[in-house]
């Protein structure tokens, strides 16, 4: 199974095996990941599952579609250039050992 | 020892409450407690991915059941509390017991309207609210063919177009003139009768319903004042909500259309909060008070309750938004529009990308876009943040709203 690698705003690292087909999101959620809170459950209305994902990987994920570009606009912590909405990765086996950092704010 | 806070309903609000008050710091004890059997769960999905079969009764928790207990939240699903003891500051339950509280939060919700029409109680004449109701229809889509859709919003448009998305023969009838009457402009009414008529869906607007009958305690047909005779296997009903206001009517807070809190959602009494679906609270951007049934309210008043009891009081203010998803088109909806006075439109009604503008006294109060998620972002800030701006400018495309979002706001009463 792929793994994840959610890292915290202070740097703690936590690696998650995740199901091919599940969403970075979902997949904190369910493996009690602090960070990400999800709150409109994964529909790009809000932005509470703002992630950076680490450089080596962001060219891997397919680009960010409209709603979720827009979102990521309005994000608590400012968006840098490998913003993405975890809501809207999701989890392949090329993607194995995906390093994400968690923002220090979400709302 | 401190009797810590007691949150009474585990929907969106309740559950909001417990995770933003762990989230504060407070370390006291925190009871989550509600009549549904379920740790709790989204319920946007209810009319939408999970009656589709996109998502499960797994997919749709808000948390996993280890997250109650690795943040030493108390749940207890599938309790009533009868009675709120103001004044020994406990509550009781239906089953027996009683539960101290320093602070409570009733997140309560609310429960759907029903039709007192003959006929209404027929068996295949279904509501949605919950996980179980939801469950009985995609139980019952299965097996239907023709269905009648009672209602013309949210929901019952959503339903509609579940239905017929499952290859279903589907009727929505509205009693007002277009669909989503109190919510949208005409323009984005017109827009969704369009889109579910394409699709197959038969909409009826300015009909009542009169009658459902049945065989055999089935339900077989509805009729409408007009006479009009619409086979139905299954009538789904989506004709609004009622405040669920006992618990605290009973503990003579204050009611109105909810349950009434101040600016701090905090009831008449101190120690006892309101939030989510069933308060009446006023709304800096309604200018007036409000009930509001949505996952942002929810979930924003929640945080709010959870920082006054966590020692951070600070007034409500957050903005509204509200979207629907019906067949592959999701509207997106910030601000209230209710009152406005004047709507203006972005981009081209055939182009399937429009936002409509709605203003009141010259300001904006709120946005509906489709297909325009930036128009929908960049208005959120606008409209939060008071930032000035014309009929003219947000018509013309090429001013461009994130500029706009970025001007300082203009001075407050100006």
């Amino acid at each position: 199974m792929p793994k994840v690698i959610y890292v915290s705003a202070n740097g703690a690292a936590r690696e998650v095996e995740v199901p091919v087909g599940m969403t970075v999101m979902a997949a904190a959620l369910k493996s009690g990941v602090d960070g990400i809170l999800a709150e409109c459950g994964g529909v790009c209305m809000c932005s509470t599952c703002h992630v950076y994902v680490d450089e080596k990987f962001f060219g891997k994920l397919p680009p960010a579609k409209d709603t979720e570009e827009a979102v990521l606009d309005i994000a608590a912590e400012e968006r840098q250039p490998t913003s993405r909405l975890s809501c809207q990765i999701k989890v392949t086996e090329d993607l194995d050992g995906l390093i994400v950092r968690l923002p220090e704010k979400q709302r | 020892m401190p009797a810590g806070t007691v949150i009474v309903g585990t929907g969106q609000a309740g559950f909001q409450t417990a995770a933003s008050l762990r989230a504060e710091g407070y370390l006291e004890p925190i009871t989550l407690i509600g009549e549904e059997p379920h740790i709790p769960y989204q319920r946007p999905p209810l009319s939408k991915g999970f009656l589709m079969g996109k998502q499960d009764t797994e997919s749709i928790e808000l948390r996993p059941g280890a997250f109650y207990h690795d943040h030493q939240i108390n749940l207890i699903a599938g309790r009533r509390i009868a009675a709120i003891e103001c004044a020994e500051r406990r509550v009781r339950l239906a089953a027996g017991g009683r539960l101290p509280y320093d602070a409570l939060v009733l997140a309560v919700g609310a429960r759907n309207r029903t039709l007192s029409i003959p006929g209404a109680d027929l068996d295949g004449v279904l509501y949605l609210r919950s996980l179980e109701e939801s469950i009985v229809i995609k139980e019952r889509l299965a097996e239907a063919k023709e269905i009648v859709v009672i209602g013309g919003g949210f929901i019952g448009l959503e339903l509609a177009a579940a239905a017929r998305s499952l290859g279903k023969a589907v009727t929505v009838i509205e009693a007002l003139p277009r669909l989503m009457p109190r919510v949208v402009a005409p323009v984005i009414s017109d827009f969704f009768r369009e889109l579910h008529t394409s699709r197959g869906v038969n909409v009826l607007c300015g009909c009542a319903v009169s009658e459902i009958s049945g065989a055999d305690g089935r339900v077989r047909e509805v009729r409408l004042s007009d006479g009009a005779v619409f086979p139905a296997d299954l009538v789904l009903v989506g004709i609004g909500v009622l405040p669920n206001v006992e618990l605290a009517q009973g503990a003579r807070l204050p009611i109105a259309n909810g349950i009434v809190v101040d600016d701090h959602l905090r009831t008449a009494d101190e120690r006892i909060y309101a939030i989510g679906d069933c308060a009446d609270h006023p709304n800096p951007f309604a200018g007036a008070r409000v009930r509001l049934e949505s996952v942002q309210n929810a979930a924003d008043q929640a945080q709010c309750a959870a920082a006054a009891i966590a020692g951070r009081s600070e007034c409500y203010s957050a903005l509204p938004w509200f979207w629907t998803d019906q067949f592959e088109i999701k509207l997106q909806m910030a601000g209230l529009s209710g009152g406005y006075d004047n709507a203006v439109m972005r981009g081209d009604p055939g182009s399937q990308k429009i936002s409509v503008f709605y203003f009141k006294d010259d300001r904006l109060i709120a946005i509906d876009s489709i297909n325009r998620p930036a128009d929908h972002m960049f208005g959120r800030k606008i409209i939060a943040s008071r930032v000035r701006v014309t009929p003219e400018q947000v018509a013309d495309e090429s001013v461009d709203l994130k500029a706009l979002a970025r001007q300082s706001p203009s001075p407050r009463g100006s």
